[in-house]
């Protein structure tokens, strides 16, 4: 089974929500943090890497012993990577989707393809629990690549737990696509609202079965809960605020740990999770 | 990005998300005169929410290409399917939109020409008016991609915009994060505040876009929002931010004033401009507006 954590506004607890998770259900858990951009997870996890490599796109090498400057490729590729400038052929590898256009086109064989490292992809353990995450190198733009390698790392046999980038566009696509189950995290506020309306928007174009969990559930109003129970909606859990969570957060520490009574919680959380994604 | 030397642009990102770029961003809309406000935040734009703009103007904004497959011409013969590295095309030969990634391959190479490849329409660009003076703000689709390519386009209409009504000042609500839009939020602005907060994450997500701000020389400064959560881990990022170069503009107290303002539609000066809150954000304003 596949639970992914998503949000559109940033900020709203995702991490809070996964780790805990995946912390409180132990052994047989793998969690995987697609927030490739800013990945926390590990800051709270602590987990003892096992595997690091780095995850690299193929992008055009042209060979202009081969090019006869017939200008194909420029012509096929979408993105603007790859010209005839006077006599020769510039690529720009960061603007490169890697789709092999300009290779499959090119009558002379003179493109092949390189590697063009983009982050780092890495495992770990911590007390049985499975851990992966990816890191983009800052600078890259691109963050779809190393989000599809993190996603390799999903054990079919474990329970795995995906916590997303925030959002509604393709890094967020990409991290939950294919999940069993959507955990919407929001916070009872009109930016919360608005994004949370907006990410339900994208569970909707992808048909997957979701529900909320509202975090500092008593700072703001009451729209948040109007508009679940008019989509029809299951909030899953409320959590109020509370300044021991928020130093708890703060310090890199888990709630399940530090605040025993939250691992119940959790567990509870899972329970509905699994009859909520059993109904539909 | 072609500029008139007197426009002063500014950026508020952070990285990590939520940790109350659009409130201060807000909070400066009430402050600075003579300004453009702009939400370059294009995937989850919130802005809207406090000003209440006005729009005036609507255009479409139409990027990248997304192949359809007429059945009718198709047969079959699977050439695409093994071509298309985003697999993106069903074993019955439907292309799905979400997968694809508009890169021609299968259009270019179909021996039947059976496969159309319209522009998309992946968002909206709005120029309005407020009560804090005209924006410029977008909305991506959902589930679209171009999001870098829209913000672009919204800080040039934004720029555009300045320049002819002779405003000397562009502020920008950035998207979280570190890659696409925030790259594309940033590049050739006149500087960034980073707001963050006395968090572990905070402070690791504060690291990478100060490492991203410097990687494009772009002038950044910091302030710390939340700051009495964790008063110590305040402390050792305005020593980390000091080390790194970027000066520290300041501190706002965690306030619950913040929420109660954004549930009204107001920012915290309007809201009530004696509070703490708003005067810590209104000394961040002022030095940024003297160090710019």
């Amino acid at each position: 089974m596949i639970i992914s954590i998503a949000s559109g506004k940033g900020g709203t607890g995702k991490t809070t929500i996964a780790t805990n998770l995946a912390v409180a259900l132990g052994a047989d858990v793998n969690l995987l943090d697609c927030d490739v951009e800013e990945p926390n997870d590990h800051i709270f996890i602590q987990p003892t890497i096992t595997h690091t490599e780095n995850v690299s796109l193929k992008v055009p090498q042209v060979d202009m012993n081969k090019c006869s400057l017939c200008g194909k490729c420029q012509e096929i590729c979408q993105f603007q990577a790859i010209a005839v400038v006077g006599t020769t052929v510039l690529t720009f590898p960061e603007l490169c989707h890697s789709c092999g256009g300009c290779m499959e086109v090119c009558p002379e064989n003179a493109i092949t393809e390189i590697d063009r490292e983009m982050g780092t992809f890495e495992t770990g353990t911590r007390n049985g629990l499975a851990f992966a995450y990816g890191r983009l190198f800052v600078g890259q733009v691109m963050a779809v690549p190393v989000i599809e390698r993190v996603k390799e790392a999903i054990q079919p046999d474990k329970m795995n737990i995906i916590d997303a980038p925030p959002g509604t566009s393709c890094p967020v696509i990409s991290s939950v696509k294919d999940t069993d189950f959507l955990i919407l995290v929001t916070e009872p506020t009109p930016f919360g609202l608005n994004d949370l309306k907006l990410a339900v928007g994208m569970v909707k174009i992808l048909s997957i079965p979701h529900g909320i969990v509202i975090n500092r559930s008593d700072l703001g109003d009451d729209k948040v809960k109007e508009y679940a129970k008019e989509e029809n909606i299951p909030i899953l859990m409320e959590i109020p605020f509370d300044r021991q969570i928020a130093e708890t957060y703060s310090k890199g520490k888990l709630l399940v740990e530090e605040l025993p009574e939250w691992k119940e919680r959790f567990i509870h959380l899972y329970e509905d999770v699994v009859k909520h994604a059993k109904k539909s | 990005m072609q500029k008139k030397a007197n426009i002063k642009e500014l950026i508020v990102i952070s990285g990590k998300g939520g940790t109350g770029k659009t409130s201060v961003l807000g909070a400066f809309a009430s402050l600075a005169k003579d300004k453009v406000l702009c939400d370059a935040d294009v995937d989850a734009a919130d802005l809207y929410l406090i000003l209440e703009p006005d729009i005036r103007e609507k255009q479409d904004f139409q990027e990248g290409h997304t192949a359809i497959i007429d059945p009718a011409t198709c047969t079959k013969c699977g050439l695409c399917r093994e071509l298309c590295r985003f697999h993106a095309i069903s074993p019955e030969f439907k292309v799905d939109p979400i997968d694809c990634e508009g890169c021609g391959v299968c259009v270019y190479f179909c021996p039947e020409d059976a496969i159309n490849f319209p522009v998309k329409t992946c968002g909206e660009l709005f120029v309005s008016e407020t009560r804090c003076g005209p924006m410029v703000h977008a909305r991506l689709g959902i589930a679209e991609d171009n999001s870098g390519k829209l913000v672009t386009l919204t800080r040039k209409r934004a720029n555009e915009l300045a320049q002819k009504r002779n405003l000397n000042f562009i502020l920008t609500d950035g998207p979280p994060g570190l890659a696409c839009p925030v790259i594309a939020s940033i590049a050739g602005a006149t500087g960034v505040l980073i707001v963050t907060e006395p968090t572990l994450s905070g402070h690791h997500d504060m690291d990478r876009v100060v490492d991203l701000a410097n990687h494009f020389q772009i002038p950044a400064y910091a302030c710390i929002n939340k700051y009495d959560l964790n008063v110590e881990m305040t402390e050792t990022i305005e020593t980390y931010a000091q080390n790194k170069g970027v000066p520290v503009m300041g501190r706002i107290p965690f306030d619950p004033l913040f929420t109660k303002a954004m549930v009204e539609k107001q920012t915290i000066i309007e809201y009530d401009g004696s509070s703490r809150a708003a005067q810590a954000v209104k000394e961040i304003w002022e030095k940024l507006e003297s160090s710019l």
